[in-house]
């Protein structure tokens, strides 16, 4: 195209100009992150909730106090022990270790809260104990895995599905009852999209896995987060299956 | 004289045409989904012959030197998107050694009806590579010389080709009207070996690519400082990706603090004093920037979702461009280095990679749009003003393609290109501004290119 002058061009062009406020408008987009653990059925508020624990871990035949709060709730229960006052503090003496689940329901909604309690059971010394720890190690590996499960994620999410949320309280179960494993988290991306929004995006998968954990009471310090972004793929053929399988939080023992 | 101001103007109309054009790529003029722009008209560029160098000396070694200077140095000046070159078919079958041999005649009329000649001659003796260049203004049969150059080095292939591109760059800088000359510029980029990536370097159009790191692993996103003496990357460790250093006067890593969590795609102000990049270290991928040692850093933005690949305006240093996942899909945003007047630019599809031109004026990126006009289908690079938001798309069904990297004269696009969609198979590609002469730079396994600064 030239800009020698043609009048007519000029003149469309003036009125191209007049018309075209811009080559595109923004567009609302959905907004990912509704928490997946209230529902509001209507226009009033949903209640909330929270649960804690004093102190966090026992010896097995002492015994903690449960304390919670809760607003805009008509009903709370709490597994194990049944309907409560919606706000109250109860002492407990668990065997083992335990998640105690308190749901409140009102006429927003309903909502819960967790609370991961350890109870420290002497284990007997075994035979087993006494051999090279490689075949121990070996065990370790296969019932971690067994246990603490790998959590997988939407395309562009990093948003932890139920499912994935059920996989963690899992996973935090069996870390509790092994308190010497230390996890490292892997954030991975199927290989799709730019390397490096897909190394962002995996570290924000794994710190979801990571925050889950942490919420149902794994210490922090316990946990380390790597992302590996699209670089590392468990599957290479092109197809959602395959993706689905890439798009995921990987839980290892951290040595 | 008038030569110099029409140069100028046309510079001026090149990036007048391509905002014009822009207008025509709004949705709400429906009638025309894609064309191609002009870089320069052809009648605005100047009419070049590059005359076969004179053989000096008897020295056998000499032939291959010539052969080599003379196709470099006109490779770059046909790159240079600023000329008409007259192909070798059509220019004078002599070839003279100096100004004295010249007759302006011969390459002024038809079928060269050459504007300017550039030619000289060539000499290797004792291990040492002399040449003489000339550049001459045909119409101008009174004093015809514009410049004449003497380089001295080394005797060698490489020399050889370093020569005809300074001897290029002067005659682009003499002739292009205010513009550098790309031809001795270095692009760096990512090489798969194997299960690694390793961070190469090569000539601007493909020559003398070499290794650079010899990690190990997975390196990444390499950004050259200013001053072109440092580059800046990010490698996978035990502790995930961070930022590393490289010196190119030292020829070895430079130390550069590692932090918590991940840290990734640097980019440098263009006073070279202060580097932008991604960090998780405070829990969410953030842009952070810090001096270029690695200290004083400091976060500058807080949006939930990742947040990576920014970008300074080379003009003034004073705004960066980044990705941010914060709606969904990545998307464009510009704000000041500071972290204020945050602007988003791209208005959905999955948008990566911008690359700031030169002048300040344009983003060049990757996007997928899946709407719109142009019924695009994949991811291509597109250009962006900056100002009005008005786009153009520059690749068009040739596989997906990705970091688009300006060349410092604002003229020249490199980008990585896969033509069958599969990592495995990237490839460095260059292209004009505009789209037009595309041609590959590397075969299977190159990725992630970065111009030089000049």
């Amino acid at each position: 195209m030239t800009l020698q002058s043609k009048p007519w061009k000029w003149a469309l062009l003036a009125a191209a100009l007049s018309f075209a406020t811009g080559c595109h408008h923004s567009k609302p987009l959905n907004n990912a992150g509704a928490n997946p653990n209230e529902t509001a059925t209507s226009n009033l508020p949903a209640p909330t909730a929270t649960l804690t624990a004093d102190p966090l871990a026992i010896d097995i035949g002492q015994s903690l106090v449960l304390n919670w709060r809760t607003t805009n709730a008509t009903s709370v229960v709490i597994d194990g022990i049944g309907p409560v006052p919606v706000n109250g503090t109860q002492t407990v003496s668990p065997s083992n270790s335990t998640i105690f689940k308190l749901t409140a329901k009102g006429d927003g909604g309903s909502t819960e809260a967790n609370v991961l309690v350890t109870v420290r059971v002497p284990q007997p010394p075994s035979a087993a104990d006494e051999n090279a720890n490689g075949s121990e190690d070996k065990t370790d590996e296969v019932t971690f895995h067994q246990n603490v499960k790998d959590v997988f994620f939407d395309y562009d999410s990093f948003d932890l599905r139920p499912d994935a949320q059920q996989a963690a309280l899992s996973a935090a179960r069996y870390l509790a009852a092994h308190p010497a494993i230390k996890v490292l988290i892997g954030g991975y991306c199927d290989d799709r999209g730019s390397a490096e929004y897909n190394i962002t995006l995996g570290e924000n998968r794994a710190n979801a896995a990571r925050t889950a954990l942490i919420s149902a009471g794994v210490p922090a310090s316990r946990i380390r987060v790597v992302s590996y972004g699209k670089e590392r793929q468990f599957c290479t053929e092109e197809n959602e299956t395959c993706w689905q399988e890439n798009r995921r939080a990987q839980f290892n023992i951290d040595r | 004289m008038l030569r110099s101001a029409l140069l100028k103007s046309s510079s001026k109309q090149y990036a007048l045409a391509l905002a014009v054009l822009c207008v025509f790529s709004s949705p709400f003029l429906r009638a025309q989904d894609t064309f191609h722009l002009e870089a320069t008209n052809s009648t605005d560029r100047i009419r070049i012959a590059v005359a076969d160098f004179k053989p000096q000396s008897a020295d056998p070694a000499t032939s291959g030197y010539k052969h080599t200077f003379d196709t470099t140095l006109f490779a770059d000046l046909n790159a240079a998107g600023i000329f008409d070159i007259v192909s070798k078919g059509l220019i004078p079958q002599s070839a003279p050694g100096n100004q004295a041999e010249m007759n302006l005649a011969q390459w002024s009329a038809p079928p060269a009806s050459a504007a300017m000649v550039a030619f000289g001659n060539l000499s290797a003796n004792n291990g040492r590579l002399i040449v003489n260049g000339f550049l001459d203004d045909t119409k101008n049969t009174q004093f015809p010389q514009v410049f004449v150059k003497q380089y001295s080095e080394e005797a060698s292939d490489d020399q050889a080709r370093q020569i005809a591109h300074r001897f290029a760059d002067e005659i682009i800088a003499r002739l292009g009207g205010g513009g550098v000359g790309i031809a001795e510029t270095k692009i760096y980029y990512v090489k798969q070996t194997g299960q690694n990536k390793e961070i190469w370097e090569m000539d601007y159009d493909g020559a003398n690519q070499h290794a650079l790191t010899h990690l190990g692993t997975v390196s990444m996103s390499p950004r050259i400082s200013p001053d072109n003496s440092r580059l800046a990357f990010s490698s996978l460790g035990r502790e995930g990706f961070q930022i590393k250093m490289f010196s190119l006067l030292l020829n070895r890593m430079i130390t550069f603090p590692a932090a918590g969590g991940t840290n990734l795609s640097p980019a440098w102000a263009p006073s070279g004093n202060q580097i932008a990049f991604s960090s998780s270290r405070t829990g969410d991928p953030e842009i952070w920037t810090a001096d270029a040692n690695g200290s004083i850093a400091r976060r500058i933005t807080s949006f939930r979702g990742p947040d990576v690949s920014p970008v300074y305006n080379p003009k003034t240093g004073a705004q960066i461009a980044w990705v941010s996942g914060r709606t969904g899909q990545p998307q464009i945003y510009i704000m000041d280095s500071d972290g204020s007047g945050v602007t988003r630019m791209t208005d959905g599809g999955y948008a990566t990679s911008p690359s700031w031109s030169p002048n300040g004026q344009f983003l060049a990126f990757a996007w997928d749009r899946k709407y719109g006009p142009g019924a695009p289908g994949g991811q291509d690079i597109y250009v962006m003003e900056i100002a009005s938001k008005r786009w153009i798309q520059l690749t068009h069904d040739i596989g997906r393609c990705d970091f688009p990297s300006w060349s410092p004269d604002g003229r020249h696009i490199v980008f990585a290109n896969t033509p069958d969609g599969k990592d495995a198979h990237m490839r460095i590609m260059t292209m004009l501004a505009d789209g037009t002469q595309k041609r590959a730079l590397t075969g299977s396994g190159g990725d992630m290119p970065n111009w030089s600064w000049k």
